[in-house]
């Protein structure tokens, strides 16, 4: 176990941000975290979580692909790619950890997607210990445990000092680059933190929903419910759960004419849109009802059906506290669970 | 209130007046209210709620609602009634599919702003006279109600319901809200000081489309952004500077429409303040054409919409713009 004091925190993030840039929760006009750059003066924020996830780092909203160019009959194929920076992410709860393990699988599966491959190789995560969990966090029901969060390296916070253990082979490189500025240290106070932030996971109210219900083997029946109508009705098909998710990674990919040429990109897409999955014959999501049921039974059902059981949500309550109508994954769990 | 309405609810169902009722289902916690179409006495019973805590303005659902078999009774508050009216002015609901019943509205409580005043970890909420009661995680709390309220309720425009089959409680009046007290700020900065101050906030957009999904004025069959033949149909933005435009043409799209009933602010995950941009407008119209409020009744001419020789001519960008 390694430790700083508190007081040296700022100059942890300097000798960070001296070798790679530095990416860490911040406060922002609107009252709460994003992740910023750090630079002299930024300090981190103290809220439990970002409203937007850590994905973006690997996943971003928009990003471009490649370019092409005509020539009279002649298209040139430009790839627009620039070679990806090394940077840190200081500050990734476990939920967040764990949801980049989900995204991996889509992602880094053959086809592998590149764009993704490059920057999660040019990433290193340092993820926080949470020590003041809400009462919509819930990733206890997945297997995540919020004391001990998974990253290349992994924090604790206390009033005093911020400790540290490395992980992985990059979070060890890290800590070797930092120096002096850490020192070994007791872990008794890292377990008397863990002790408390525990006995808080303990009465977080959706940690023990029943997932039984939600497997492949019930993939008709769960699809078929006629629940479903009485879950979406209030939808207003906005994008809000998906962009706030770090566990979806849906996209579109168009073509945007430059003047003098045409660049490729790609940005994330919402199956909660009307226009998700609309082909040439037309949508055959017709109403908000299917569009609403397949972001559910993609993260509860089609997911763990082909990924060994895992479920395409970490429990990190985003969904629950920004639906502009308090319709969540949680309802649809409790509502669709009890049909046993 | 909320057992009168439940029985007023269920007679209306009983005597055949109405076969659905429009309203709010109550969630997990005190707060996560959604809103609900009941159609029996024990969905009622079940799950239909009234309180403080009901925010969500009903008025847009009924565009869809008003079109099925049968009719349907909606409870509005005094600001939802605005937004009815002006649906029914643009012909949008069919008025003799509702029953609209007007409920007061003493101001919603918003967790987002209990939680922004270090109140976390919030299992249940209840207002106690002028005390919203907390119970977290972590110990019981207690915050005065008007330090808990939505923003758009500390600057409430009216207690009066502008259109209604019946009313129940108290009917209140329109009120000097104050609420263009924000929007002189902002006029007053310089254009410099106002860009960084928009860019500041209008950067932080995700283009979730909340904002204008939740909107009642926002009612077009296929939005222009949405809508490939456009030309300008985009899911992403280029840069910051487009999320910009897509808020600036929305609010000019809602121009002399929106009521200023809040819920645009009240959705935006990113606490952006999108009613202060259609409140320039509602400010700028006041000024330029006359006081107007969209949705108060069904018969003032809307002012964009009707050309007078009063009417200010483009000079007034000059007059009006620049450094002050």
């Amino acid at each position: 176990m390694l430790k700083l004091p508190i007081a040296k925190l700022d100059e942890f993030f300097a000798a960070i941000a001296a070798k790679e840039t530095l990416y860490l929760p911040v406060d922002n006009e609107g009252g709460q975290a994003q992740y910023k750059e750090w630079k002299e003066g930024v300090s981190l924020s103290r809220a439990l979580n970002t409203v937007r996830s850590a994905k973006d780092f690997f996943f971003p909203q928009t990003e471009n692909l490649m370019e092409f160019k005509t020539q009279g009959k002649a298209i040139e194929v430009i790839d627009s790619r620039k070679e990806s920076e090394d940077f840190v992410i200081f500050g990734v709860r476990a939920c967040d950890a764990r949801s980049f393990t989900i995204l991996d699988k889509v992602f880094l599966v053959d086809p592998v997607d590149t764009y993704y491959k490059t920057r999660r190789e040019h990433g290193t995560i340092i993820s926080l210990a949470c020590t003041r969990p809400e009462e919509t966090c819930f990733c206890p029901l997945f297997g995540i445990d919020a004391t001990e969060p998974e990253g290349d390296m992994r924090g604790w916070m206390t009033e005093d000092a911020l400790y540290l253990e490395p992980v992985t082979e990059k979070g060890t490189a890290l800590a070797q680059a930092l120096g002096d500025l850490l020192e070994d240290a007791d872990a008794a106070p890292v377990e008397e933190q863990k002790e408390n932030t525990k006995k808080i996971l303990e009465k977080l109210p959706f940690s023990k929903l029943d997932m039984e219900e939600f497997n492949g083997d019930n993939l008709l029946k769960l699809f078929d419910s006629p629940k479903w109508a009485g879950l979406s009705e209030a939808c207003l098909g906005c994008g809000t759960c998906t962009f706030v998710c770090p566990t979806c990674q849906c996209y579109d990919i168009r073509d945007f004419n430059t003047g003098h040429g045409i660049q490729r990109f790609r940005c994330w897409d919402s199956c909660m849109y009307s226009d998700f999955t609309r082909m040439a014959h037309g949508n055959p999501r017709l109403t908000q009802l299917e569009r609403f049921r397949q972001r559910f039974m993609h993260k509860l059902v089609y997911f763990p059906s082909n990924n060994d059981g895992e479920y395409g949500c970490v429990g990190c309550g985003r969904c629950l506290s920004k639906c502009p109508i308090s319709m969540n994954i949680v309802k649809v769990i409790k509502t669709l669970g009890e049909d046993k | 209130m909320q057992r009168e309405m439940i029985e007023r609810a269920k007679a209306l169902l009983a005597d055949g007046t109405v076969n659905r009722v429009i309203g709010w289902k109550a969630g997990e916690f005190d707060y996560d209210i959604t809103p609900a179409v009941f159609t029996t006495a024990e969905e009622l019973d079940a799950g239909f709620l009234y309180n403080d805590l009901c925010a969500a303005n009903l008025s847009k659902y009924l565009i869809k609602e008003s079109r099925k078999e049968g009719k349907i009774l909606a409870f509005l508050k005094p600001c939802d009634t605005y937004s009815f009216s002006q649906l029914l002015k643009e012909h949008r609901i069919w008025r003799d599919h509702v029953y609209v019943i007007g409920v007061p509205c003493e101001g919603k409580v918003d967790v987002d702003t209990v939680k922004s005043k270090g109140i976390t970890g919030i299992c249940s909420m209840r207002c106690d006279g002028e005390t919203v009661r907390v119970e977290t995680l972590y110990g019981e709390e207690s915050i005065k109600k008007d330090e808990a309220m939505a923003d758009r309720c500390l600057n409430c425009k009216s207690k009066k319901h502008v259109v209604y089959d019946e009313l129940m409680g108290e009917e209140g009046d329109v009120l000097d809200s104050h609420r263009f007290d924000m929007v002189e700020k902002l006029e007053n900065m310089t254009p410099d000081e106002r860009f960084a101050f928009w860019r500041g906030e209008l950067s932080r957009c995700i283009r979730c489309n909340a904002c204008r999904n939740v909107c009642p004025a926002c009612t077009c069959e296929k939005c222009v952004f949405d809508n490939d033949a456009s030309g300008i149909a985009q899911k992403a933005a280029v840069d910051s500077f487009e999320e910009n435009m897509f808020h600036i043409i929305r609010a000019f799209h809602v121009a002399g429409r929106c009521t200023d009933c809040g819920e645009c602010s009240r959705v935006c995950p990113q606490n952006i303040p999108l009613h202060l941009l259609n409140r320039k407008f509602i400010k700028d119209i006041d000024e330029l054409y006359g006081e107007y409020q969209a949705g108060a009744d069904p018969d003032t001419k809307p002012p964009l919409n009707t050309f007078t020789q009063e009417d200010a001519e483009p000079s007034v960008i000059y007059e009006r713009g620049g450094n002050k």
